[in-house]
């Protein structure tokens, strides 16, 4: 399960960013936004080859020794990342990207309330809920 | 010679599958080089088992002498060392030779295959035309000994025996036989692979089916596959042969995972051994034997197990040429090796692993760089750029370790790690003991001194950032920087630390990233203070106290920082500008009063919400906001603001973007737009010229947005340089202490000069720091006008009635005068608006906010010219109201106004009367003067007061009786009683006016009229000019008798008295008793003159005749408007009447009544002839109006008089008029009225009854 998930606006400006352990949320967040490097490159590559019908999956943004950090981009460019913890090797990719897709309608659901202002901090209590059951459990 | 090779095998690319050659070994060594060259000049399609893809393969062959020792024993899986196919070579043509040697010997030679069940044999016999030669003795057909051979061997394999003819020779014949023979054993050797393959394939499948089984081993295994991968790999099928590398990588992969699961197997036992060795990967060698072997006995560990297994796998990409591949591979494998390890809780020493992966990455990418270009490198850094960051990152930490980093150098137990460290590297291997910059090389120079790792580490940093800016990835390329900081720290060079440092922060607050900025910033206000460099560590500390993702501690220790310097006494001149947002917000300001226009000298005040950001409670010596004052000439009229935007006037909300370091939404979304309406409004009667929006921020919506410049928000970088502007005026609190969160703070503004205020910055100082705000934006303004005294003066009610005592309300806005003990205003008095005196007059004194602070008694005296009125003082910007009861006089009548001085010198302006579009009331303009303290100048006031009566008079005449009506008309809405009615003469004492009204009192209704009649009496002689006054009382109905007021109503009547009577009598025709319509009749008139001429009528009108008798030429006309009849002969003519009474003077005229009944007389008029000689007299008179008007009169009746048909043809007029034609220019004779009593008609409305005429009458009937 993730240890660390964030919503990146399309300005590139964190919208929800939630991690697991908490002392290591400065670490994740560095990762969260160094790996907008590799999701803006993708991003660009896709859009030159495929035009619209393009994958919002993104796949394995990075590895690094102790994380793997994957990526997912709506249409409207808001980047969801997943950082996985490496020693986590019974994760497949296609959990992986049910967690995307869940995380993506939770998503549309907070854009859909009417009260939410797109564009401010997701403060949602039910989108949180969908991250929690994707997160690591941890004491 | 092939055929003597040794034994052992090099395992190079070289190897080739082997084929055995048995028999004539001379015969094979000469057809040997063709052969060897032939067999790989043509491909041949390889289909596969297991659905495998076809492909083309070009074959090679490694020819080998048979020996018995070659074929594979039982149970020996190699099968780089298997021949996949023998051949036996013969030429013999020979039968007896054949049967004698050759036969036993292929006998022999087909045992030994078959005992070792090895079916891929053929048999070639050459045929030259030599051996043909040779053998001529014993010719037998040289196909026998084919056939014999193919049916001593190949009972059913015809194929397994082949001809070569003429080999040596160059002719197509022999270009046919090599052709299929190639083409045979290609198809051979295909075959034997497919079959040997498919059944190692099986044995190894079976095998690996075998793992659960105790005693499997994973090295056993790995042996026999990659045996399978070599063969690959000797067919030049690299695919395939890295297919088996991945498949033992994946298996070996799954039984770690495994592991972690807690399924343990035996062998992996040798893998959990304390790592020894780090030497890194080696890839410079094809098969790492040291490492194969290791495996084989199984002693190999973790490391060395992926160590051999990776290399396999580069050295079969780079063949693949995919060396991209391999970095991204090799990323993995250092992340998996590291991860494999911890999960099998290998034992390690510290940084042994960092030594392995550094080592490991350099080593990547110096095989990449071996065998690429630099240009190919270059574009695809995003490849190799992950190695580079790696390496970076261990060798930082090998730094850290073993002590490297720090200011001190190590230890002597960092030196006692880095020994261990060195150790486990063993010895350089011999293919880069010669090589200057290999990664071994660079690992002992990096760790053997601070210097050397330092430059090895900026190198590599240098690197890596170099290639993520390549890239495009410059947030990574930050994060090496933010790390590279970070070891300039431990360096103690903090100057370059924080150029790497602002960079990052740079980047995190442009893209709003809060922890990050939080941390980077924390780093960097280490750095300005170790650099000292105050005012920068200052503002950051602010930024940070006010940060809310720091512990109330830490905030609290970056808020004391700027206390503490802020306490420190030093000199002034030193102070520090910080920028307050960072500080404080400007939340909201609000004014009081709220229309924030106050007139000069009151009080306004300002009070400002500052949410305060810091974490403790801060106290303030000064807080200052500057003010630019702007002289406003306009006024409170001219160019107007719309008063304020806010629905709340008079309160500013300042809106931030959400917290200090919030996400910069607000450059993404733009500032809102902020509009205002703007008025243009002329400035004399304060008319709107034009209207209209207009945008106030334009400036900052219609910027470039670039993507470089952040956001002006507070988490700026570097917030920008502020400086206080020294304003002339300040509003200022002094000692003020901010609680974390919202305070007031309540400033009293300025407001002495008249004009535009506008608050630029605000500034709290403390101690030596101060924090400024540049702008306060949205600006905001308060205005301060000055007013002039204004004094108005209205009815209490409308309309005002004249003749009526009415209450006016006086105000007076005392603007910037105040009012003193004595003031007094001066009512120049007049007469048709007296000011009534009442004994209580109160004043009321009212603040600019309307309400009451005052109520007094006005003294009020008047004296004959001026009526004073003394005022009760009054401050400034107060309203002043009383009343005053005043009356306005209505004039009586046409008396003409003679023009009167006022006191003060000025014209009188007599009230004019007019009419009124609105009323039918008449209304009179009553202009008061009155002198004011304030002014030099008399203020001049109008009110318009209404005539509630329109009379009018008019005489009637009965004979020599004469009345006079008046008509009262009340035109007011409001009723009235009138009473007294009264009419005088004033000129006549003898002159008796009877009145023949009756009642004393009468209603007179609003739009009603009451007529009053008098008849005239008199003694001696009526004279000929009446001067009367008609008066009467009148009040609002139902008030007492003292309400009443009188109302006079003067009027003059001329030229009274009756002068001529005429009547009229119609005769019937001759004979007959009545008139008949259609029958002529005679008209008498008979005009009598009744008195003797007055003076003036003398000298008026009449001349003398010759015979000396006086007379006065009168002209009659019949004239009859209703067609009733028609005139006759002269309808018209001129009589001289002579000035005596009774003077008699009879006309006849004939008429014709035209239809019967009682038809009205017709109309006689008797007109006054003035022959032009009396014009000329005339002509001179000063009253010329009277003259003009009778003058248009009479043309008027000589139109009336053309309109008549019959008298124009006539043309007794025409005639009267062409005998002065001459004198036309000159004067006209005239023809002049009489006044109305002048003339008396006795047969004004009487009628004559006319019969029908005798005739038959024509009745038309018209039935429809």
């Amino acid at each position: 399960m993730a240890v660390c998930i964030a919503v990146i606006a399309k300005e590139n400006y964190p919208l929800y960013i939630r991690s697991v352990p908490t002392q290591n949320e400065l670490k994740f967040h560095y990762t969260v936004h160094t790996s907008l490097d590799v999701v803006e490159e993708k991003i660009s590559a896709v859009g030159k080859s495929l035009g619209d019908q393009r994958e919002l999956y993104l796949g394995l943004l990075y590895p690094t020794e102790d994380y793997k950090v994957y990526g997912y981009v709506t249409n409207s460019k808001v980047k969801f990342v997943i950082v996985v913890d490496s020693s986590n090797t019974s994760l497949r990719d296609n959990e992986i990207r049910s967690m995307f897709r869940k995380l993506h309608n939770s998503f549309t659901d907070v854009m859909c309330n009417p009260f939410h202002n797109p564009g401010d901090p997701i403060q949602s209590k039910a989108f949180d809920g969908i991250v929690s059951g994707m997160m690591v459990q941890t004491g | 010679m092939e055929c003597q090779e040794e034994k052992p095998i090099i395992y190079t690319m070289e190897n080739k599958p082997i084929v055995t050659c048995a028999g004539d070994q001379g015969l094979f060594t000469s057809l040997y080089t063709s052969l060897a060259q032939q067999l790989p000049r043509e491909p041949m399609e390889w289909r596969r088992t297991y659905g495998r893809a076809p492909k083309m393969i070009h074959l090679e062959a490694n020819f080998v002498q048979f020996k018995e020792e070659l074929l594979p024993k039982e149970g020996n899986k190699a099968l780089l060392t298997f021949p996949f196919l023998h051949i036996y070579w013969t030429d013999c043509c020979d039968t007896e030779v054949y049967k004698s040697t050759v036969k036993e010997d292929m006998m022999r030679w087909q045992n030994s295959l078959r005992t070792h069940g090895s079916a891929d044999w053929v048999i070639i016999v050459v045929e030259t035309n030599d051996t043909k030669k040779k053998n001529k003795t014993n010719i037998l057909p040289r196909s026998s000994i084919v056939d014999k051979i193919r049916s001593d061997f190949c009972n059913k394999q015809n194929d397994r025996c082949v001809v070569l003819s003429d080999p040596l020779k160059d002719s197509s014949r022999s270009q046919e036989s090599w052709n299929s023979l190639l083409l045979k054993l290609r198809t051979l050797l295909l075959m034997s692979f497919t079959k040997n393959l498919g059944r190692f394939e099986d044995d190894m499948r079976t095998l690996r089916e075998k793992r659960t089984q105790p005693g499997w081993s994973f090295c056993e295994y790995f042996m026999v596959q990659e045996e399978l991968a070599f063969v690959f790999e000797m067919l030049q099928q690299f695919e395939d042969a890295l297919v088996q590398y991945d498949e033992l990588d994946a298996l070996f992969t799954q039984y770690v995972l495994n592991f972690g699961a807690g399924d343990t197997a035996n062998w992996l036992g040798s893998f959990c051994a304390p790592v020894r060795n780090w030497s890194g990967l080696l890839l410079r060698r094809p098969i790492d034997m040291e490492k194969r072997d290791g495996i084989q006995r199984g002693e190999a560990s973790l490391l060395d197990l992926r160590s051999y297994l990776f290399s396999r796998q580069c050295t079969l990409l780079i063949f693949l040429l995919r060396p991209w591949e391999v970095t991204q591979r090799a990323l993995e494998l250092l992340h998996n090796c590291v991860q494999e390890l911890r999960l099998l809780e290998v034992s390690v020493l510290d940084g042994a692993l960092d030594c392995w992966v550094f080592l490991s990455c350099l080593e990547v990418l110096h095989r990449i760089e071996g065998c690429c270009d630099q240009a190919q490198l270059a574009a695809n850094c995003s490849h190799t750029v992950g190695l580079w960051a790696y390496a970076t990152d261990k060798l930082k930490s090998l730094g850290e370790l073993c002590g490297l980093v720090s200011e001190k150098g190590p230890t002597s137990e960092d030196l006692n790690r880095t020994v261990d460290l060195l150790a486990g590297l063993g010895d350089e291997r011999p293919e880069t003991v010669n090589s200057l910059q290999s990664p071994y090389k660079k690992l002992k120079e990096a760790l053997s001194s601070v210097e050397a790792f330092e430059r090895h580490y900026l190198e590599l940093s240098h690197a890596a950032m170099e290639m993520y800016r390549a890239i495009g990835r410059l947030r990574s390329a930050r994060l090496v920087g933010k790390s590279l900081a970070e070891f300039y720290m431990r360096k103690g060079d903090p100057e370059r630390a924080e150029t790497f440092l602002q960079e990052a922060l740079k980047s995190y607050v442009s893209e709003g990233w809060r922890l990050p900025v939080t941390h980077t910033r924390r780093q960097i206000a280490e750095c300005q203070k170790l650099l000292g460099r105050t005012e920068d560590y200052l503002q950051t500390s602010a930024l940070l106290a006010g940060d809310v993702n720091l512990t109330t501690e830490e905030r609290k220790h970056f808020c004391q920082e700027i206390l503490s310097f802020a306490g420190k006494s030093g000199d002034k001149s030193n102070k520090v500008c910080l920028s307050m947002s960072v500080f404080a917000q400007l939340t909201r300001l609000q004014f009081h009063p709220a229309t924030a226009s106050v007139h000069s000298g009151a009080i306004l005040q300002v009070e400002l919400t500052l949410r305060c950001l810091m974490p403790v409670s801060v106290r303030i010596q000064q807080l200052a906001a500057s003010i630019h004052f702007d002289v406003d000439h306009g006024g409170t009229h001219g160019r107007s603001k719309g008063a304020q935007r806010q629905t709340n006037p008079g309160t500013v909300e300042f809106n931030h973007g959400s917290s200090s370091a919030g996400p910069p939404s607000s450059s993404a979304t733009g500032p809102s737009l902020e509009l205002d309406e703007i008025q243009d409004r002329s400035p004399s009667d304060n008319s709107l010229n034009s209207t209209g929006v207009v945008c106030k921020n334009t400036h900052l919506i219609m910027r470039r947005h670039d993507s470089n410049s952040p956001p002006d928000t507070p988490n700026c970088v570097s917030p920008p340089t502020v400086a206080m502007k020294e304003g002339a005026q300040m509003l200022k609190v002094q000692d003020v202490t901010l609680e974390p969160g919202n305070n007031s703070i309540t400033f009293t503004a300025p407001s002495e000069q008249p004009g535009t205020y506008t608050l630029r910055q605000l500034c709290a100082t403390v101690g030596e720091v101060q924090f400024v705000l540049p702008h306060i934006y949205p600006s905001v303004q308060y205005e301060v006008y000055s007013q002039e005294p204004q004094l108005t003066v209205e009815p209490l009610s409308e309309p005002l009635l004249a003749g009526l005592p009415q209450m006016v309300k006086f105000t007076l806005l005392t603007g910037h005068y105040a009012v003193k003990k004595g003031d007094a205003l001066q009512l120049s008095n007049t007469d048709t608006m007296p000011i009534l005196p009442s004994s209580s007059c109160t004043a009321r004194i009212s603040s600019p906010t309307a309400e009451l602070v005052d109520e007094s008694t006005l003294s009020i005296q008047s004296s004959e010219k001026v009526t004073s009125i003394t005022l009760p003082p009054t401050p400034p910007y107060h309203t002043l109201e009383f009343q005053l009861e005043v009356l306005c006089i209505i004039p009586s009548g046409s008396e003409r106004p003679a023009n009167e001085r006022l006191t003060n010198g000025e014209v009188r302006h007599r009230p004019r009367s007019y009419s009124h579009p609105d009323t039918p009331m008449t209304a009179i303009d009553q202009r008061m003067s009155i002198d004011c303290p304030w002014s030099i100048y008399s203020t001049l006031l109008a009110l318009t007061f209404y005539i509630p009566f329109k009379t009018k008079h008019s005489l009637l005449s009965a004979g020599n009786r004469k009345y006079i009506q008046v008509c009262v008309q009340n035109v007011s809405d409001v009723n009235f009683t009138l009473a007294e009615v009264k009419l005088t003469e004033k000129q006549h004492v003898s002159l008796e006016l009877q009145s023949l009204n009756t009642k004393t009192q009468q209603l007179l209704c609003s739009k009603h009229s009451v007529f009053c009649l008098w008849e005239v009496r008199w003694k001696d002689d009526l004279p000929s000019c009446l001067q009367c006054v008609f008066s009467a009382n009148f009040s609002p109905l139902n008030q007492d008798i003292s309400a009443f007021k009188p109302f006079h109503y003067q009027f003059q009547l001329e030229r009274v008295t009756t002068l001529y009577s005429v009547r009229a009598e119609i005769l019937p025709p001759a004979g007959e008793q009545h008139c008949r319509s259609g029958f002529l009749c005679g008209l008498e008139v008979c005009i009598t003159r009744l008195t003797e001429p007055a003076e003036g009528e003398v000298a008026e009108d009449s001349k003398t005749d010759t015979d000396g008798l006086r007379t006065t030429k009168l002209m009659y006309e019949v004239a009859d408007s209703s067609s009733n009849w028609a005139v006759c002969g002269k309808s018209s003519g001129m009589v001289s009447m002579p000035m005596t009474a009774n003077a008699t003077h009879k006309v006849q005229i004939e008429v014709m009544p035209l239809f019967a009944g009682h038809l009205p007389f017709p109309k006689i008029k008797v007109l006054k002839y003035l022959p032009h000689t009396a014009a000329v007299a005339i002509q001179p008179d000063p009253d010329s109006c009277v003259e003009n008007d009778s003058l248009s009169l009479l043309d008027k009746t000589l139109d009336d008089q053309a309109d008549t048909a019959s008298i124009r043809s006539r043309g007794s007029v025409h005639s009267v008029g062409s005998g002065d034609q001459q004198q036309k220019g000159v004067a006209m004779p005239r023809l002049e009225p009489f006044s109305p009593g002048q003339v008396f008609n006795h047969t004004h409305a009487r009628q004559v009854l006319v019969l029908p005429s005798t005739d038959d009458h024509i009745m038309e009937v018209n039935a429809t």
